[in-house]
């Protein structure tokens, strides 16, 4: 079939799937269903203790056997240890055909490739891959489809029962005994632990890895006692210097100057933008630029943010200590300034749960509330449609995170990215992959001008006196290849290798295998 | 009849390396008023060679947008110099820029070869313009020979590296030991009716020294400055940015002159001052420059 | 023109290609490795073949390292490999077999 973002998704993978194709940004509204739910096991003797001796012996105790689904969460980002060790005991136990529902795995996790190879690991779930896996995936070594979800998707698909974890293992900066855990307090602190909630409350066994144990009772905590199985202790969690880094020094780029200042123009020339409203954005040179003087123009103007949403930095976090936010709503943190603000902050930087932040398929989340969502994609095509998973080379090599949730919740979603990138125009007429779809996009900004949705007129007409290089979507990519030249497609294998999950849980495309280059003379 | 270009707005002129295509790729995203391609001291001994085919095809090839193209060419003591200038004028640059020049017989030197170039490739004699550096004591104390050499020649730049080191002092930051070139520049620029041009400044690190230098040059009468970053743009055009008052009485000036002039009146007031013909081309420029800035809403 | 000996000009930085020249005596070899080799190989292969054609390179070993380079680009290095084999960097023929 023909999905509403013109993808074509082969039969065979619907009926293996048991999934819809895409059919609409609201299509799912008002959707009614069960919850699903986890088996639990009573914890009625208080002499009874939940530390376990190793990871070893926790996975004996949680009965961890061929085909089961196990989780973890992405807090811990580059810096993170827990996956591999866990994997690597699942491996030296001979455990096989496992399911790894993951809400992103990157480069440090390289070395679960082998396991992919020796059916180990047949399946994936997770916002994206990067790095080895990756590659594994799009050179057709997973056995089974992977599913690129979105943040929101993912805590749809476990709260709706489509996923269910058998065992979720939840790496803890600190925790006590008997499960209280915290994403501060330990040597790699993570500031949140947002993402691990859904498991926490959704899996049959819950396992909480930390490098420090601290007394009973170990409060407030991020993940409660009561969804706890068991406590295990290792050396190191993390490497604390990869996980929360330092704050980046402000980009001197002046491309994504240019491209930060002209988004700060079209935030200010909108409706949105007066006091209360509310506003998130990524972590990329050009958001942060813009962050930076977006705070200069509320200072100027008198105007304050109600309340901001995160993925956060030192930046935005910033605002908060300058009264020029009421209030930050936090569900993952990238460097230390981050970190630090959540701890001084306690009553205005507030941790959210993954639910809380985009999942379509509760009722109601942070993201239908924000008015500006700023983002960037690898690519976006004339349709407005972007794709930030699947890389030139048609390797998988990014993650869908929260870029599908929070466009199609903001008022106004502005997607930043250079016009070009080396010979790879970011602006093209079909996008390899779509990841994001084009009617929940609204603006593209670009280093040689904006586009802005044909079906927002509204802001169009409020750029009218703006000064700003408004063009049509065609005329950027006109302009990128009168330079380049106009790409050829990538030339993929037949094998469907992966799909690209709506977070409504329909597809929203295929990712194909990758077969090499050839020439056609 | 001089050429059309020769006084065009060049407040900013940016230098880019001929031998990285990532940097000659899409300057003009800047919006410089002028790039300069440099094949002289950017580019090393051995590359001399592979930068001047970049060149001929970025100049036939990439579109630069109205973005003058200025070549920097090898020094006249170099055996580079005479195959840029056939590169240069074959490939269409607007401008070359001398390297080291020291005296009017070298503007002239070069000019020969231009014209050569020119008939060689077929191009108009005379299209292509030129632009000196002054690098050193004697050609600082030249300056005006050089500034009278050539119809072609559209002004001179300091070069504040080369020139210090043979004034056997370094670029001290204050500025001190700049001040005789630059007034000595300056004067003798406008003497001669041509342009003139600061020198680069290099410590990207120090943007609101940087900003306080091009106000100055600005002050002593420089049309522009060398740049060596993008982001030195934007603050060289905001300097050079007439203010609102600058503006309108430079437009009452145009227009009184204009009125006048018809009625027969040499002098009379705008706003309390005394004003003649001599204002009309400062008036003139100024209105250039808010069109440039883009800050002009007018209609003259 | 001949390739005289091997020749070498570019680089691997991003939008830059390395082209090397060798002698051969079997036509072209020409061997092709890019970083955007799927949107763009075919506009590369043809770029560099019809350069070597434009300076009457009919025999030689050719070897593309290709970053993203735009084709005014490929075009400079293929033409400075092949006159670097021939050991001339003067009055080259600018707008005529180079353009």
């Amino acid at each position: 079939m023909i999905n509403a973002v013109g993808r074509e998704i082969p039969e065979e993978i619907l009926k293996l799937t048991g999934k819809e194709g895409y059919q609409g940004a609201k299509a799912k509204d008002n959707y009614e269903f069960t919850r699903g739910a986890a088996k639990i096991r009573a914890m009625v003797d208080p002499g009874r203790s939940k530390l376990a001796e190793s990871i070893r012996d926790v996975l004996t105790k949680c009965g961890i056997r061929d085909g089961m689904t196990v989780s973890f969460h992405h807090h811990f980002r580059e810096g993170d240890y827990v996956v591999n060790m866990v994997m690597e005991e699942i491996h030296k136990m001979g455990i096989k055909d496992l399911s790894i529902c993951a809400t992103s795995l990157g480069k440090a996790h390289d070395p679960i490739v082998p396991m992919i190879e020796d059916g180990t690991v047949t399946s994936i779930r997770s916002s994206g891959v990067r790095g080895k896996i990756g590659e594994a995936i799009s050179t057709g070594k997973l056995k089974n489809l992977a599913v690129m979800c979105s943040h929101g998707g993912r805590v749809r698909a476990i709260e709706s029962g489509e996923v269910h974890i058998d065992i979720a293992f939840i790496g803890a900066p600190s925790a006590d005994e008997y499960g209280n855990l915290k994403a501060n307090g330990g040597k790699s602190n993570c500031g949140v632990l947002s993402y691990a909630m859904a498991d926490a409350q959704y899996a049959d066994k819950v396992v909480a890895i930390t490098d420090t144990l601290v007394p009973f009772p170990n409060v407030p905590a991020s993940i409660s006692m009561t969804n706890v199985d068991y406590v295990v202790v290792v050396d190191e969690i993390g490497n604390p210097a990869k996980i929360a880094t330092g704050a980046a020094k402000p980009t001197t780029d002046m491309r994504k100057l240019r491209m930060a200042d002209y988004c700060t123009q079209f935030v200010i020339n909108t409706p949105y933008f007066k006091d209360g409203f509310s506003y998130q954005t990524g972590v990329g040179g050009a958001s942060i630029a813009s962050t930076i003087s977006l705070a200069e123009e509320m200072e100027k103007r008198g105007i304050h943010m109600g309340f901001g949403v995160g993925g956060l930095t030192a930046p935005m976090c910033s605002l908060l200590e300058r009264g020029l936010v009421d209030v930050l709503v936090d569900t993952q943190d990238f460097d230390l300034g981050a970190v630090e603000s959540i701890q001084k902050h306690p009553d205005r930087h507030i941790e959210i749960s993954a639910s809380e932040y985009a999942n379509p398929f509760n009722k109601g989340a942070y993201v239908n509330k924000l008015d500006f969502v700023i983002l960037a994609a690898l690519e976006v095509d004339v349709n407005f449609n972007c794709n930030v998973v699947v890389g030139s080379d048609g390797v998988i090599t990014g993650a869908q995170g929260g870029h599908p949730d929070t466009a199609a919740g903001a008022k106004c979603t502005i997607v930043i990215a250079p016009l070009l990138q080396g010979r790879i125009p970011a602006v093209c007429t079909n996008v390899t992959t779509v990841t994001t779809p084009g009617e929940t996009v609204d603006v593209i900004i670009t280093d040689y001008g904006i586009a802005i949705n044909p079906k927002r007129q509204d802001l169009m007409e409020c750029m009218k006196d703006s000064k700003l290089p408004i063009r049509t979507i065609e005329e950027l990519r006109d302009m990128a290849y009168s330079i380049v030249g106009e790409p050829d497609p990538v030339q993929f294998g037949d094998r469907v290798v992966g799909i690209i999950e709506g977070r409504d849980g329909t597809i929203m495309d295929v990712v194909r295998e990758i077969k090499p280059y050839e020439f056609k003379d | 009849m001089s050429h059309p270009n020769k006084k065009r707005l060049r407040r900013s002129m940016m230098f880019l390396n001929c031998q990285k295509p990532g940097l000659i790729k899409d300057p003009y995203i800047y919006r410089p008023d002028s790039i300069m391609l440099d094949l002289e001291d950017a580019v090393a001994e051995n590359q001399k060679d592979a930068a001047r085919y970049s060149l001929y095809h970025a100049l036939q090839e990439i579109d630069y947008r109205g973005v003058e193209r200025v070549v920097r060419i090898n020094g006249l003591d170099t055996p580079h110099w005479k195959e840029d200038i056939r590169v240069c004028v074959a490939g269409g640059a607007d401008t070359i820029r001398i390297a080291k020049t020291e005296s009017a017989k070298d503007v002239h030197m070069v000019e020969e070869h231009v014209l050569a170039a020119e008939r060689e490739f077929g191009r108009q004699e005379g299209s292509t313009l030129l632009m000196a550096a002054l690098e050193s004591c004697r050609g600082v104390l030249h300056a005006l020979e050089v500034c009278e050499s050539s119809d072609r020649l559209i002004g001179i730049a300091l070069s504040g590296g080369d020139y210090t080191k043979d004034l056997q002092t370094v670029i001290t930051g204050t500025g001190v030991e700049l001040q005789g070139a630059r007034q000595q520049m300056i004067i003798a620029a406008r003497a001669a009716g041509v342009q003139c041009w600061d020198t680069v400044f290099t410590n990207l690190d120090a943007m609101d020294v940087f900003e306080e230098e091009v106000k100055m040059i600005k002050m002593m009468g420089f049309d522009g400055k060398s740049l060596v970053n993008p982001r030195q743009i934007d603050i060289v055009h905001k300097i050079f940015t007439p203010t609102q008052k600058e503006i309108i009485f430079a437009e009452k000036v145009v227009r009184e002159i204009d009125e006048k002039k018809a009625q027969g009146i040499g002098v009379f007031t705008v706003d309390g001052k005394m004003i003649d013909i001599a204002f009309y081309d400062g008036a003139k420029r100024t209105i250039d420059l808010a069109k440039a800035s883009g800050v002009y809403e007018g209609d003259l | 023109m001949e390739i005289k000996k091997a020749a070498m000009a570019g680089t691997l930085e991003s939008s830059d290609a390395q082209v090397s020249v060798e002698p051969g005596t079997k036509g072209i070899e020409l061997s092709i490795e890019s970083s955007v080799i799927h949107q763009f190989g075919r506009q590369i292969k043809a770029t560099v073949l019809e350069t070597l054609n434009r300076l009457g390179v009919t025999d030689g070993k050719v070897t593309v390292v290709d970053k993203g380079a735009l084709d005014c680009t490929l075009k400079a290095r293929v033409e400075c490999a092949v006159y670097r084999s021939n050991e001339v960097a003067e009055n080259l023929p600018w707008g005529g077999v180079i353009r």
